[in-house]
């Protein structure tokens, strides 16, 4: 089952429940797909075992053979090519690497060049296999690493637990997209219900089965409890406000290694998780016979 | 006096950038307050805007297959290079469609279709706000769910607000930006005369620190450290101030752990508004000392 | 010699445009004749990204050897230095004026891009 553990809102805890999820199980693999802040290996503490670099081609133009008909600069969405009367220019911070300047150039004159955006590591903490996407700084686009950890999640059988970035955009989608189960990390706070419905509606979007998993619990009001009933979201698990929790995710200390009783509870989460995604199979099959 | 720009930015999400935004929207005065977390804008819940104007945002473009003139070809699933094309064998007639999702925009697939059946079109991607707050004037978007484009869409919220600021005589625009590093927050730094970082005492908070102190010093923009629940974690904040001092970024203030941002935050209000406990003195200091800063540039 | 100047009207008495990407129009001044024409940029100010070397191109394709505006971004920048392009800035000032004061030397030529790429 592919699970991915997304929020809406940013510092929910999304990180820290996917690590403790993760080591509560025996086997599993979990994908840091935060690629700008990538933070579970804080939490897991893996020993790295390989790095790999996620390349990109880039056009690369041979102005002798090119004869100034500016079809790629034509042809380009981004604005990434400028073509002046004796010179092409290339911008690879504008460019989406689709290929289209290179395939359509009539004299074969742009040839693509990989260049890396930003890289994958894999690394391994008992049973655990945590795999990190890291985009360069600087580096506009996070989209191709997600990608990269997905083709590498469809290697396994195994549960697949990703860590998505906080927000509702394109990151979070592809994070989504194909996956069994959406588990939402949420605060009761204001702020917290409004990311919330954002996250939720994303979910729906993509006909996937929705749990929720209410951190801080005590901190702010009880909207979200209200708007969770009204929407029929399970309630996986809810983790009470409590400063020790909070002072050991500051020394990288993930739930269940500083409390080993959220390890049940977690399995717990698990199985409920498996059985409405088993559900929510059964459903769509249904209603494709009719 | 050209206007100031102030951008206030984290790294890691929910270090507090939006209720300490709010807190300098209530401080300052003759501002203009914009919200650059366009996929998850929150300031608008503190600072109960009346909007005054609406705008539909469209972002980029989208390839759409025109089933009665497609032949069926696949060419256009060869070129993409980002999985948008697949083929519908259970679809009446059978036909090749594109997951707008996942489609780039980039139009490979138009220029390589030989039947004519791929337009690009342009959905509304998302809508942006002028409104009118206790604070001042204030600019703001929403981001359709799983939109690209959020660059796009931050840069209106910016080229809108500074013109805002200087039709106005402000001296300052203050803009509330999204966690990360990636293309929204580059759209909210650029440009700006100071970036404040909020940060919080845990290995997460500085190692996302340092990222986005990267991408600011990438971009020439002076930075200042805001160390939050700073109590918790003493060797970490220690650990940040010596961070900051080394890469001569302005140690700003600290602010403890305390429950009062979300009680006020429950009441719709700055913690300024909230009440005038220590917090609020503390907080009325960093102003201070970011005013002074600020100046410089 | 043709001079570009990134203008706020059609006249060498319009207000020079300090945005150089997204400026409304270019004026262009030959020096040997003191002839001038105005071109406009306005597909530039709706273009999405990229408006800055779109409005570099065509200063390049009007053949002008300077170019005199307010901030210049790095892309455009880039692109201005490609083509051989000279660029000077100047404050807020008339189209006439600035490239008076070019003339007479008192301007100040832009060795770097002073300001972040923007949208």
């Amino acid at each position: 089952m592919k699970v991915v553990i997304a929020s809406g809102k940013g510092g929910t805890g999304k990180t820290l429940i996917a690590t403790s999820l993760a080591l509560s199980l025996k086997k599993a693999f979990l994908m840091d797909c935060d690629v700008e802040e990538p933070n579970a290996h804080l939490l897991i503490s893996p020993h790295w075992q390989l790095t790999k670099e996620v390349l990109l081609p880039f056009p690369q133009v041979e102005t002798a053979l090119c004869n100034f008909c500016q079809k790629c600069q034509r042809v380009c969405r981004f604005g990434a090519i400028a073509v002046l009367p004796d010179q092409v220019l290339t911008f690879p911070e504008l460019c989406h690497s689709c290929g289209a300047c290179s395939l359509l150039c009539p004299r074969k004159a742009i040839r693509e060049e990989k260049q890396a955006i930003g890289e994958i590591r894999f690394g391994i903490k008992s049973g655990i296999i945590l795999i990190e996407g890291r985009l360069q700084v600087g580096k506009p686009m996070a989209a191709p690493i997600i990608r990269e950890l997905k083709r590498e999640a469809a290697k396994t059988n195994q549960i697949v637990i990703f860590d998505a970035p906080p927000g509702t955009s394109c990151s979070v989608i592809h994070c989504l997209h194909g996956a069994d189960y959406a588990l939402l990390v949420t605060e009761p706070t204001p702020f917290g219900l409004n990311d919330l419905i954002l996250a939720v509606g994303v979910a729906r979007k993509l006909d996937l089965p929705v749990g929720l998993i209410i951190n801080k619990a005590g901190i702010g009001d009880t909207e979200v409890y209200r708007y969770a009933q009204e929407q029929n979201l399970p309630v996986l698990l809810e983790i009470p406000e409590d400063r020790k929790i909070a002072e050991a995710y500051s020394r990288g200390k993930s739930l269940t290694e500083a409390f080993p009783e959220y390890k049940e509870r977690f399995q717990m989460v698990l199985e409920q998780m498996y059985l409405q995604a088993e559900e929510s199979v059964r459903k769509t099959a249904g209603n494709s016979k009719r | 006096m050209s206007v100031k720009q102030l951008v206030i930015v984290s790294g890691k999400g929910g270090t507090g950038k939006t209720s300490l935004a709010a807190c300098f929207a209530a401080l300052g005065s003759n501002m203009v307050i914009a919200d650059c977390d366009v996929d998850a804008a929150n300031l608008h819940i503190l600072l109960s805007p009346d909007i005054l104007q609406r705008q539909d945002f469209y972002g980029g473009v989208k390839a759409e297959i025109d089933p009665e003139l497609c032949q069926r070809l696949g060419i256009c699933r060869e070129v993409c290079r980002f999985d948008a094309v697949s083929f519908e064998a259970s679809a009446q007639p059978v036909r090749y469609r594109i997951d707008p999702i996942a489609c780039d925009g980039c139009g490979s697939c138009v220029e390589f279709c030989v039947s004519h059946a791929i337009k690009m079109i342009q959905p509304k991607a998302g809508e942006w706000y002028l409104a009118e707050t206790r604070f001042g004037p204030m600019v703001y978007a929403r981001l359709g769910i799983g939109e690209e484009n959020s660059g796009k869409l931050v840069s209106v919220v910016r080229k809108t607000s500074l013109e805002l600021a200087e039709e106005k005589g402000a001296k300052m625009v203050l803009i509330d930006g999204p966690p990360g590093i990636g293309c929204p927050v580059i759209a909210s730094i650029t440009g700006t005369d100071y970036a404040l970082a909020v940060t919080e005492p845990t290995m997460s908070g500085i190692h996302d620190l340092k990222r986005i102190s990267e991408l600011c010093r990438h971009f020439s923009i002076p930075l200042g450290v805001i160390i939050n629940k700073f109590d918790l974690n003493p060797l970490i904040t220690d650990e940040i101030k010596k961070f900051a001092q080394a890469n001569n970024y302005d140690f700003v203030g600290q602010i403890p752990y305390t429950p009062d941002f979300t009680r006020a935050m429950v009441q719709r209000k700055s913690l300024i508004e909230f009440n005038s406990s220590p917090n609020a003195k503390t907080i009325k200091e960093i102003w201070g000392c970011i005013k002074n800063l600020i100046k410089q540039y | 010699m043709k001079i570009g100047v990134t203008a706020k009207g059609e006249s060498l008495d319009s207000m020079l445009d300090e945005q150089f990407g997204r400026a409304e129009k270019f004026i262009i001044y030959e020096t040997e004749t003191g002839e001038s024409e105005a071109v406009d940029n306005a597909q530039n100010l709706q273009a999405m990204q990229g408006a800055g070397i779109q409005s570099a191109q065509k200063i390049i394709e009007l053949g002008a050897r300077v170019l005199i505006t307010g901030h210049c971004g790095p892309k455009a920048y880039a692109t201005l230095k490609a083509g051989g392009v000279k660029i000077f800035t100047g404050d807020r000032t008339t189209v006439k004026k600035a490239i008076d004061d070019y003339l007479k030397g008192g301007l100040k030529e832009i060795v770097a891009p002073d300001v972040e790429s923007h949208w």
